[in-house]
């Protein structure tokens, strides 16, 4: 299998290259590696390249799909353990195409695309979800192919509207595509309108309406089993066969090819390439008219043959083709291998292989893989939509969701989405609470905390800091707060520091400062008693700061004239203490300088 | 498959290392002009420079971002035996308004006699230290306690590996789970057959790190080291870029609890690479340890995958188109935009690595009520780009 490789524009030869891993994408440049002791010099470089996988999670038109996808997925995980007869699964997986579905209409460009990720689901459903046996199978098949072939109804309307349906050049197309499809009521509609133009021939219409009339569908509610409906098929289909022999539609050319065709035979079923369209088409078609009761484990032979049959050796065999092969081999290993090949994003592996998981199909088949493959794919998905800026929300569900590595890859990237809001990081914040992942909370706080102190916004990293549980930072920016009143004589952020609370307990120079704004406020509203004994606390304390003993003693000095408020010996006596400590502190230096 | 922008850098020498901080939103480069710049990138996506400074005498081999915490923070290596820290100062308004920032050095770091190959800053858990090797076969680490006082670093370790050394790695995993470690490799080329990677390990009681494994199988000069991010495994992942791009495993062995010296790893071989048939120069992880790229003598960036089976293996290639670039240095190339629209994007969604495999017969057979869908060479523009 060839490696993708793609070539950087004006990158010389000769050169080497550097490149700098980033979110979501590579950084390019040219350069020279050389051993370190010379020094590298050369011509004016300069350009960088800034690289990242072509993925459709950049295409916005996508996020509905994601978005919706998401309901589902989340919904899927707490689906009880299923009672047979209330399995949720093939509604499920029909919800998830009805996602499918809805995007579709609002998206031109990207339905063809969607439509082949349909088609391939929709195979997968009726294969290993709705897991149809013999019989349904093919009632399945059928309404797969009707479901993905809807030109034939285009092309009903046209020739409908036309003056006259039956002479119109569509007309046979329609009814052969009809009878192709198994569609036999619409047929005979149709061919109304015809024998209606061709009174001569009514036996023959008559004849004709009769076989399509009584073939045999089977009713997989009906009491019959699949042995009886194989008789009256066969009956059914001797019956078509005689009145081939007998040249019953000898003289009509279009009646005799649709017998033809009811009898399976290969080369008329080949002869509407164009009607059929797809190897797919032509052999549910074929499976319709020869072997109705095919059973699983048998479609992959004719599916191989029919897709030899249809394709011949000029056509080039699609990445399609091999996938829904694979799925008529049962193969989910190959399917998922190929489907993670052929599409850009990871988006459908990783929800169908998770489906198909809780369905307990993984395990079932190769031991190797199962949950594993399942996690694997969710994680490269969810790792996807981490460096987008807002898809990154949904990613969380999906890592939840992935028992064995799920929460560490969530540690590891939700550090890394850019905070470039407070919204954005307070969302960011309740994704790790949530989780109790308080590192990563941690350290949010903690860069928040820097950033508003190198912004000097103090409010804004004390409550940060406090956040953060981190005690130093919250003793520094107290410091600094105090350095502020020292400075103006006014406190900023009055809100938040008097609203602290229990926080208030993270540091002692916290502490302080929320104390100390509290003396202010007392002292303020003239409660000068409590005012005092706050400040007398505050000092005997000795979580004043050092450099605030004297702004206390100062602020004591208009409480002394209370006399009654507070008593000179107490305020003395704290004074001496403190011009002792800062005499011994004094003492202490001049040793250490000696 | 990939799609590609270019952004005109304007260094005028060689650029020698790039470097994303750690939200990926700002990119640091320097170059043998002895510069280095500061990149901003805004909301619509475009970078702009709002940065650049002399910062040493000689080639600066390396830029490395300090983790946000510590604030915005740069560090830098260089050719005239120095390293340097820079801080980031909030500028005026009028500063901010040019999309301009400012940036001072905090310090310089003189102690090695040789050119400086490698800077990295240890990881975050173990506060802000920056780590040092030299082609002296020096590496050094500093620490500086004051995270408030950028100026102030102190020597902590000074540990001779007797070889020259080129690059260095620390094992990014927390300190919880097991002693702090770095890997150190070697370029030297005047002593052959000796193991030219080297891993230290911190010791709780000597307080030094001592070397614990020295990796015998690589021989050849080594040009860059890289441990993987650790998703909760017990074992660490190395990559390493020498003659070839290789994987290696380091299972620490069951210490005896009496035990003092370094861990006992067991060292075994998990990938070997020699698909860039030449010299690698670099090897770098992402973040999720999920791809690797390399960087090669051929000219080509390699990027690998591991398969839910823990097999390696290419997943893709960059590489020159062997175009000179137009212009000459110095004059502001027009930033051309590879990108295709979203239109063109989507419709490349199938075209997945399979060349060729325009989706045609898909076009028809899915959905053709307007057959002139299949005539229209949709895949081809993304062709022509290959």
């Amino acid at each position: 299998m060839h490696t993708p490789d793609f070539e950087i524009p004006a990158v010389s030869t000769g050169k080497h290259m550097g490149f700098a891993w980033g979110p979501g994408d590579i950084l390019v440049y040219e350069t020279l590696y050389k051993a370190k002791g010379t020094c590298a010099s050369s011509s004016g470089s300069s350009l960088i390249h800034e690289v990242r996988k072509d993925e459709d999670i950049y295409s916005p038109i996508l996020r509905k799909l994601f978005n919706e996808s998401h309901h589902i997925f989340v919904g899927l995980q707490t689906v009880g353990e299923d009672v047979p007869s209330k399995n949720k699964k093939p509604h499920i997986s029909k919800n998830y195409r009805s996602v499918i579905r809805a995007c579709m209409e609002e998206l031109q460009q990207l339905v063809s695309i969607l439509l082949a990720i349909e088609l391939i689901w929709n195979l997968c459903e009726v294969l290993f979800i709705d897991a149809a046996p013999a019989g349904s199978l093919l009632l399945h098949l059928l309404d797969w192919v009707r479901l993905h072939k809807a030109d034939v109804d285009e092309k009903t309307r046209e020739v409908l509207q036309s003056e006259s349906p039956a002479e119109h050049h569509n007309y046979w197309d329609v009814v052969v595509s009809y009878v192709l499809q198994g569609r036999v009521e619409e047929a005979r509609q149709m061919l109304v309108k015809q024998a209606n133009l061709h009174p001569a021939a009514r036996g023959m219409f008559k004849l004709m309406d009769k076989l399509l009339s009584k073939m045999p569908f089977y009713n997989p509610r009906s009491t019959q089993t699949l042995t009886e409906f194989d008789v009256i098929w066969r009956h059914w289909h001797e019956e078509v066969d005689r009145c081939l022999q007998d040249n019953s539609f000898s003289s009509n050319q279009h009646l005799e090819f649709i017998c033809k065709i009811l009898l399976g035979d290969e080369d008329s079923l080949l002869e509407c390439k164009d009607l059929l369209g797809t190897w797919y088409h032509f052999l549910v078609t074929r499976l319709l008219f020869c072997h109705p009761t095919v059973k699983p484990t048998d479609l992959h032979y004719y599916a191989q043959s029919c897709m030899t049959m249809f394709l011949d050796s000029r056509s080039v065999s699609e990445p399609l083709d091999s996938i829904l092969l694979a799925s008529f081999e049962f193969d989910i290993h190959q399917v998922i291998k190929d489907c993670s090949i052929v599409l850009n994003n990871w988006w459908f592996v990783a929800h169908l292989t998770d489906l198909l998981d809780h369905c307990k199909l993984l395990q079932s088949h190769n031991l190797h893989f199962g949950s594993n493959l399942r996690e694997f794919l969710l994680l490269e998905y969810a790792s996807g939509l981490f460096t987008h800026h807002s898809l990154w929300q949904l990613a969380v569900d999906y890592f939840d969701h992935c028992p064995e590595f799920g929460r560490v890859y969530l540690e590891l990237q939700i550090e890394r989405v850019p905070l470039e809001t407070e919204r954005k990081a307070l969302k960011v914040l309740r994704v790790c609470e949530e989780r109790q992942m308080s590192e990563q909370v941690r350290s949010i706080c903690k860069i928040m905390a820097t950033r508003a102190l190198r912004n000097n916004r103090l409010g804004s990293a004390l409550s940060w800091s406090i956040r953060a549980k981190d005690a130093a930072f919250a003793t520094l920016i107290s410091e600094r707060f105090l350095q502020d009143y020292s400075t103006r004589g006014t406190f900023s952020d009055l809100d938040l520091i008097d609203n602290l609370g229990p926080s208030m307990l993270l540091s002692n120079r916290l502490t302080f400062l929320g104390k100390y704004r509290e003396f202010h406020r007392l002292y303020g509203q003239k409660h000068f008693s409590k005012a005092a004994k706050l400040l007398l606390s505050l000092m005997t304390a000795k979580i004043a700061p050092q450099s605030f003993w004297m702004t206390l003693l100062t602020d004591a000095l208009p409480l002394l004239e209370q006399k009654e408020v507070i008593s000179p010996h107490a305020l003395s006596s704290c004074s001496k203490s403190a011009h002792q400590s800062l005499w011994d502190k004094n003492k202490t230096k001049d040793k250490d300088c000696r | 498959m990939f799609v590609a922008r270019s952004i005109t850098a304007d260094h005028k020498d060689l650029i020698h290392d790039v470097s994303y901080d750690f939200h990926g939103r700002r990119m640091a480069t320097c170059s043998s002009d002895q510069s280095v710049k500061v990149w901003d990138k805004s909301e619509n996506g475009d970078w702009h420079c709002t940065a650049s400074w002399k910062t040493h005498s000689g080639s600066v081999w390396r830029v490395t971002w300090a983790h946000p915490e510590f604030g915005q923070v740069l560090a830098s290596c260089s050719f005239d035996r120095t390293a340097a820290v820079w801080e980031e100062i909030v500028g005026e308004s009028n500063d901010k308004q040019r999309g301009l920032s400012h940036w001072i050095k905090r310090t310089t770091l003189v102690d090695s006699r040789t050119s400086v190959t490698d800077v990295k800053f240890a990881p975050k858990h173990m506060g802000l230290m920056l780590t040092t090797c030299s082609a002296d076969g020096v590496v050094r680490i500093y620490e500086a306690p004051d995270v408030m006082n950028l100026s102030q670093w102190s020597l902590q370790h000074e540990i001779s590996c007797k070889l020259s050394c080129s690059c260095l790695s620390w094992n990014p995993s927390s300190s919880r789970v097991h002693p702090s470690m770095f890997a150190v490799g070697s370029d030297d080329i005047n002593v052959t057959c000796s193991g030219k990677v080297q891993i230290y390990e911190y010791n709780e009681n000597t307080r030094k790190y001592a070397k614990a494994e020295t990796l015998m199988t690589v021989t050849d000069a080594v040009h860059d080291i890289a441990f993987a991010p650790n998703l909760g495994r017990s074992f660490h992942i190395l990559a390493i870029a020498t003659k070839d791009v290789r994987l290696f495993k380091l299972v620490p062995i069951r210490k005896e609890s009496t035990s003092t010296g370094p861990t006992k790893f067991e060292v075994q071989i998990v990938a070997q690479f020699d698909n860039h048939n030449s010299q690698v120069w670099r090897v770098s992880w992402n973040i999720t340890s999920t791809l690797l790229a390399s960087s090669g003598d051929d000219g080509c960036v390699r990027l690998w995958k591991a398969n839910y089976m823990d097999n390696w293996k290419c997943t893709g290639i960059l590489k020159g188109d062997g175009s000179p670039l137009t212009g000459s240095s110095g004059q502001p190339t027009a930033m051309s935009t590879v990108l295709g629209s979203s239109i063109q994007t989507s419709q490349n969604a199938l075209n997945g690595i399979s060349a060729g495999s325009s989706l045609k017969a898909l076009y028809i057979s899915a959905h053709s009520p307007n057959h002139s869908h299949i005539h229209t060479p949709v895949g081809q523009d993304c062709h022509a780009r290959r």
